[in-house]
């Protein structure tokens, strides 16, 4: 049951992200075919994450692919209530396409486990997944920034017809996502190194990322960075977490 | 009850035409109440871009010319301006000027609270007030489902949209005027109503900046000390007759470093341009001249009248149901005699037969008093609703003349 909803799930949120890179061109029709791919692949993954609840002996999100799951989930039906309202729904153009590719990271990595993990590890992957998936997150906000920030330099004459949110506000969020994402990957990575964890390439990987994103938010901190130039960090650094294959890599 | 609409409007009136009958709120009323004493309900709907005088009266030709007299009493040179609609064509004119769809500005939001006030300030009877409440809530659909007023139409509300894409909220963002012209002051009006404060202006002539800050409760400075306002400015707007560029690149370059990324919002309203056009290149700096918001604007306009298209239908659709009802008109007075001739039977037989009744109880003789009721309601029920229904189609008067004629109802009219 939970494999066969899978697809559909998976579908529904691509048809949204691809829908949303049409908002530009047709934006009435592309907001609500999006807004409906959104409504009906959350559904769909609320009936598989129910199915693999029932099927399984315990909570059957401990692994890396199962918790991924479980956030991809969450994110969503945060967006949901929050991105159906017209002002923040270009948010989508962000959101979904993140949401679509960690589902399907999520489902092609094995999904959830019949049998969970022990609670250590469960919590330790859940912090590190969290960690990177609220990166991601700020990455794609990040991203809309400098699309927006572009647009608005090129003076466009449509300028005004999408109303994304403002350029302010996408780098207050981007930053908030940031440095919340940033105390779970901290406190994961530090209940790996307690638990005895090998310090091996994923442990590098997850240091490397865990350095872009202080140098980003010390920058803003310390020396008062905000706009275009912690924008471009926020998305190297989620390019350093694909890059280097994690979280899969982490746990695999 | 027939509508009658004699009015005159910037499609066909220049201003200086409009303006010589153009109406205060209170002068409006006055007329409305004036002409409603000899004709029955009228209301005159006076904005700047139109004056129109609306009348329910059961002849729509007796009313014409007295109607139009009073406008052309006023300005006898309206004679070639003015237009006369009646009953279906009035209605969807006012549906349409409520919705904003027969203003300059295409979905422009002051109109719906002029037609209220008009609405509120005449002596309105069933058919005006009908009128006007379907009109008012025509607008407001139209302006629920469409999104015709949503864009700006004006230079100032674009530069303002714009620095709201940048900030968001505007609130205590802290705007800096250069040049204390018209064109300045217009520009930060718009600002200020969306929150903005108007924190310094900076003028060549000090008096002239004084002037202009003490209405904004800000600060005058002359054009040579502007630079030191650059770094605490969230949004500059500039439109002086210099005949050189006023903010260099350079200056404002100097400024960002105090900035810290903080973006800076730059409206350039002069011609020739005040700001230097590199200052667009510079990080967290967007600059945007004249020409480039009269193209946004014409983009927004044009979407506005894509919304128009949508805005018709809702407007049409509303226009006919007023029109139905108005025709239902026609019929209800054939209904009403139709429903007490038939009352008047059912008493009458109830009367008839009181001697065989007068052994019932109370209770069996409300059962027999409604079972008699519902009958004659069931058997009108039809009728009723098929002569609306001709009604609605123009052949509710035949209809009408019919069921008179059937029922002997003639002696009722």
């Amino acid at each position: 049951m939970a494999e066969l909803l899978f697809w559909p799930a998976l579908i529904a949120y691509g048809e949204a992200a691809i829908a949303y890179g049409a908002v530009l061109r047709r934006p009435e029709l592309a907001t609500r075919l999006a807004i409906w791919g959104v409504r009906l692949g959350w559904l769909a993954q609320t009936g598989m994450l129910v199915a693999e609840a029932v099927r399984a002996d315990g909570f059957p999100w401990a692994s890396w692919s199962g918790l991924l799951n479980l956030f991809v989930w969450f994110a969503v039906g945060v967006y949901l209530i929050w991105g159906c309202s017209p002002r923040y729904r270009l948010l989508g153009l962000a959101v979904m396409p993140a949401a679509a590719a960690l589902f399907a990271i999520a489902g092609f990595g094995g999904a959830a486990s019949e049998h969970g993990y022990d609670l250590f590890v469960a919590v330790h992957v859940a912090l590190l997944l969290s960690g990177f998936a609220g990166f991601a997150l700020a990455a794609a906000i990040s991203a809309l920034y400098l699309w927006q920030e572009r647009r608005l330099k090129r003076h466009p004459a449509g300028v005004l017809r999408l109303g994304p949110p403002s350029l302010l506000g996408l780098d207050k969020l981007a930053n908030r996502i940031a440095a919340v994402s940033f105390v779970f990957l901290t406190a994961g990575i530090g209940l790996g190194l307690v638990g005895g964890h090998p310090f091996d390439l994923a442990v590098v990987g997850a240091l490397a990322v865990w350095c872009v994103f202080a140098t980003a938010l010390l920058l803003r901190r310390e020396l008062g960075w905000s706009g275009r130039r912690p924008a471009y960090l926020m998305v190297a650094g989620f390019a350093l977490v694909a890059l280097l294959g994690l979280p899969a890599g982490h746990l695999g | 009850m027939k509508i009658t609409l004699v009015g005159v409007s910037h499609h066909r009136a220049p201003v200086e035409l409009r303006e010589r009958v153009a109406l205060p709120l209170e002068q409006a009323s006055a007329v409305a109440s004036e002409l409603a004493a000899h004709l029955g309900e009228a209301v005159c709907l006076s904005t700047c871009n139109r004056t129109e005088l609306y009348v329910a009266h059961d002849d729509a030709l007796e009313v014409e010319a007295p109607v139009t007299a009073v406008l052309l009493e006023r300005e006898p040179e309206l004679a070639n301006a003015l237009y006369r609609l009646r009953d279906e064509a009035a209605a969807l004119h006012l549906f349409r000027v409520a919705a904003g769809l027969d203003s300059l500005v295409p979905g422009e939001g002051e109109i719906l609270g002029q037609v209220r006030k008009a609405f509120e300030a005449g002596s309105v009877g069933p058919a005006l007030g009908r009128l006007f409440r379907e009109a008012l809530h025509a607008g407001r659909k139209v302006r629920a489902q469409t999104a015709i007023g949503e864009s700006p139409s004006s230079v100032s509300a674009a530069a303002a949209a714009l620095a709201q894409q940048v900030f968001g909220d505007l609130r205590g963002r802290r705007i800096l005027l250069i040049g204390a012209g018209e064109v300045s002051e217009q520009a930060a009006r718009n600002l200020f109503s969306r929150g903005a404060e108007i924190a310094v202006v900076a003028n060549r002539t000090l008096d002239r900046a004084q002037e202009l800050a003490e209405r904004f409760g800000s600060v005058a400075l002359p054009l040579e000390r502007l630079e030191e306002q650059l770094g605490r400015a969230d949004v500059i707007v500039s439109s002086t007759s210099a005949a050189e560029l006023v903010l260099r690149r350079e200056q404002v370059e100097r400024a960002l470093r105090a900035r810290k990324g903080r973006p800076l919002f730059l409206i350039d309203l002069a011609v020739p341009r005040d700001l230097d056009p590199e200052i667009n290149q510079l990080t967290g700096c967007y600059l945007y001249d004249i020409d480039d918001l009269e193209t946004v604007v014409a983009e927004s306009l044009a979407g506005r009248r894509r919304e128009a298209e949508s805005a018709e239908a809702i407007v049409a659709e509303e226009a006919e149901r007023f029109h139905a009802w108005q025709a239902s008109l026609d019929v209800v007075p054939a209904i009403a005699s139709l429903r007490a001739r038939a009352e008047d039977i059912r008493r009458h037989e109830l009367a008839k037969a009181e001697a065989r009744l007068g052994e019932l109880s109370d209770a069996e003789r409300r059962t027999v008093e409604s079972v008699t009721a519902q009958i004659v309601n069931k058997l009108l029920h039809l009728p009723t609703i098929r002569m609306k229904e001709a009604a609605a189609g123009a052949d509710g008067v035949v209809y009408a003349d019919a069921v008179r004629h059937l029922f002997g109802l003639e002696d009722d009219r």
